[in-house]
């Protein structure tokens, strides 16, 4: 297992470099002279040049990804074109609002979609299980915004139990930090809760039919510990993925809903570097969502080794 | 006179199909005494996997139905049992060993705790101690370093060895009875004669009664003390493996041992009974082997057959069991 982690670990390394030059090249495939962008639509010619010189846009494009990479390297993503605000703060700024969303996503949907695919998988063809892929089938269909403005019209206006909008910081108080997260993870972690429904209650039924099922019950064990323990943890693979893929989802999802219910988060922050074409900003929040997605896929991986031993030798 | 450790009457069971329910099992009835070995003999389809199944209580509740007969392990009733108490049987008093030894394990577990699972499940006790008795139970069934083979998975033994594994699951709260359902199908024919011969052995150290399930006659002579031949659903014979082999009673036991591949009949070709099982719920009237059987009348298109009991012991639906002369295998 150890010598598994270890390989899976330094394979992040050429994909981190893949991923730094495709952000890099960001820069060199918008239309334009990104100079002109930034000096402003008035500027004048000198001043552009300036600008030109300031960004190092006339060294050879080698020299200009080396400096980039190696500043990224020391944590150091360039500073805002506009608020001239450092890149890393600002993302480091938001990152926990992200990172808290969606956590409650997750949880939410697990804890929809693990009961609601067990459930389904034991009543095959009965009304548990229609009700079940029923939900996995419109969960996935509904538009995230428009969940969210339900949910506000519901429990933030007619009942208000939850806050419409706003993110109150953990440090002002859990109870309120966790109240602000409610709706917004019930937004956001529905199609994901509907998605790991499905696939749990297809991999969880495929498990059940295998022999080594039926060996255990031939011994004796309850059909709890059958379910639970010999099925779930073979199950869990495909079921893993799909957690593993959903959070790249989340974070593009985010985009939606932390602009519906106004949190500060990571994606406000990219909506805002997008129109403004601040180019230094969409630059550091990609590297950080890729990293963040290639973490994802590195816990990912090393489930599987904990869940089929088999696959530790490869 | 006590009665035989387990005890089968006039069984039958339904199957749920797209038609509503079918019999798969008409009036099956055999006993297993202790520390016997029985031969559960047919082809497939003859139900022998079936009725091994319902002993152990492992049918899928919502698509098989138990709608008369009685099992009986060490005189407690089986039929009927409640979910839990057959639960707490299984594993401790009786045990099933399967044809599949590459997917009968659990990849994602260490054999020893899938074992240690099930001691703990029945004896109770410290993980430890139910550890200790995994890795015990494994070097009995001939796994060698046992201590360190505990701690591999599935995958990391071949498919003999893993037979072993699930021999040692089986016998690890030395249940009085254990069915083998076809064990050695899968294996190679030296590594046959091993898990044969492991058999036989833990047979004689724990006292257990085993139900061989199998389709192969040649296995029946080999470790059973007696056979219960099953064709579509019934059992057409019952005897001991000698009276069996020497002089059937039924025309499907001739068929069968006819069709065992002998190494003295090189040239030509081998055996076969024409025809195949008739499948659940399109039973030939009358005698249900009588458009396969060559010994057929007009009566045996007709009339149903019962079991005639024989003087020498044993039993036969054979409407013409007094008048035939069967050949047995040389």
């Amino acid at each position: 297992m150890l010598r598994y982690t270890v390989r899976r670990v330094l394979m992040m390394v050429p994909l981190l470099f893949l991923v730094s030059l495709g952000v890099f090249a960001l820069v060199l495939m918008i239309p334009g002279d990104p100079a002109i962008t930034i000096a402003g639509e008035n500027a004048t010619e000198a001043q552009i040049d300036a600008t030109r010189e300031r960004l190092g846009l006339n060294d050879p494009v080698l020299v200009q990804y080396a400096a980039w990479a190696g500043n990224a390297l020391t944590g150091d993503l360039g500073s805002s074109l506009f608020s001239n605000e450092s890149v890393t703060g600002a993302i480091a700024g938001r990152f926990p609002v992200t990172l808290a969303l969606t956590l409650a996503a997750m949880l939410i949907a697990l804890l929809i979609a693990v009961p609601a695919g067990v459930v389904a998988a034991l009543r095959r063809g009965r009304w548990q299980d229609r009700g079940a892929t029923l939900f996995a089938s419109v969960g996935i269909s509904l538009p995230n915004f428009w969940v969210g403005i339900l949910l506000i019209m519901a429990f933030a206006l007619a009942f208000p139990i939850f806050p419409a909008v706003g993110y109150t910081p953990i440090s002002e108080g859990v109870g309120a930090w966790a109240r602000g997260l409610v709706l917004p993870g019930i937004t956001l972690g529905t199609a994901v809760a509907a998605e790991i429904t499905r696939q749990l209650r297809g991999s969880l039924t495929d498990t059940l039919q295998q022999d080594f099922i039926r060996t255990a019950r031939a011994n004796g064990l309850s059909g709890r510990a059958v379910v639970l323990k010999h099925g779930m943890k073979n199950a869990a693979v495909p079921v893993v993925t799909v957690i593993g893929f959903q959070v790249g989802f989340l974070l593009g999802g985010s985009v939606i809903v932390e602009r519906v219910f106004g949190l500060p988060g990571l994606g406000d922050l990219a909506i805002r570097a997008v129109l403004q074409r601040d180019i230094p900003m969409i630059q550091g929040i990609v590297v950080v969502a890729a990293l963040i997605v290639m973490l994802v896929n590195l816990v990912v991986d090393l489930s599987y080794g904990w869940l089929n031993p088999k696959v530790r030798q490869a | 006179m006590t009665e035989p450790l387990l005890v089968v009457e006039g069984l039958e069971v339904e199957f749920a199909t797209d038609r509503g329910w079918v019999q798969v099992l008409d009036g099956v009835s055999f006993t297993v005494d202790r520390g016997e070995t029985v031969g559960l003999v047919g082809e497939s389809g003859s139900g022998k996997t079936v009725t091994s199944l319902t002993v152990l209580g492992l049918l899928p509740p919502e698509s098989a139905r138990i709608t008369a007969g009685s099992i009986r392990l060490d005189g407690r009733e089986l039929v009927g049992l409640p979910r839990r108490k057959m639960e707490a049987l299984r594993g401790d008093e009786l045990s099933m060993i399967f044809q599949e030894p590459m997917t009968s394990l659990d990849p994602a577990f260490r054999v020893g705790d899938q074992i240690a699972e099930v001691v703990r499940r029945h004896r109770g006790g410290s993980k430890r101690a139910a550890w200790a008795r995994a890795v015990e139970v494994l070097s009995t069934v001939g796994i060698p370093h046992a201590e360190r083979r505990a701690r591999s998975y599935p995958h990391e033994f071949s498919g003999g060895m893993r037979q072993r594994v699930m021999i040692a699951m089986a016998l690890s709260c030395e249940p009085k009875l254990v069915i083998a359902d076809e064990p050695t199908t899968a294996l190679d024919v030296t590594i046959q004669a091993q898990v044969l011969d492991l058999l036989r052995a833990m047979r004689d150290e724990f006292g257990t009664a085993v139900v061989f399930v199998t389709h192969d006659l040649g296995v029946v002579a080999d470790i059973c003390d007696r056979a219960v031949v099953m064709y579509a659903g019934q059992v057409v014979e019952r005897a001991g493996v000698d009276a069996l082999y020497e002089h059937p009673r039924h025309p499907y036991t001739e068929a069968l041992l006819s069709a065992m591949p002998q190494l003295t009949a090189r040239s030509g070709r081998l055996a076969t009974i024409p025809g195949s099982t008739p499948p659940a719920g399109a039973m030939p009237a009358g005698c249900r082997f009588h458009p396969r059987c060559g010994h057929v009348v007009d009566a045996c298109r007709d009339t149903a057959v019962a079991e005639h009991p024989l003087a020498e012991g044993g039993t036969s639906r054979c409407l013409r069991v007094s008048e035939l002369a069967l050949k047995g295998s040389a």
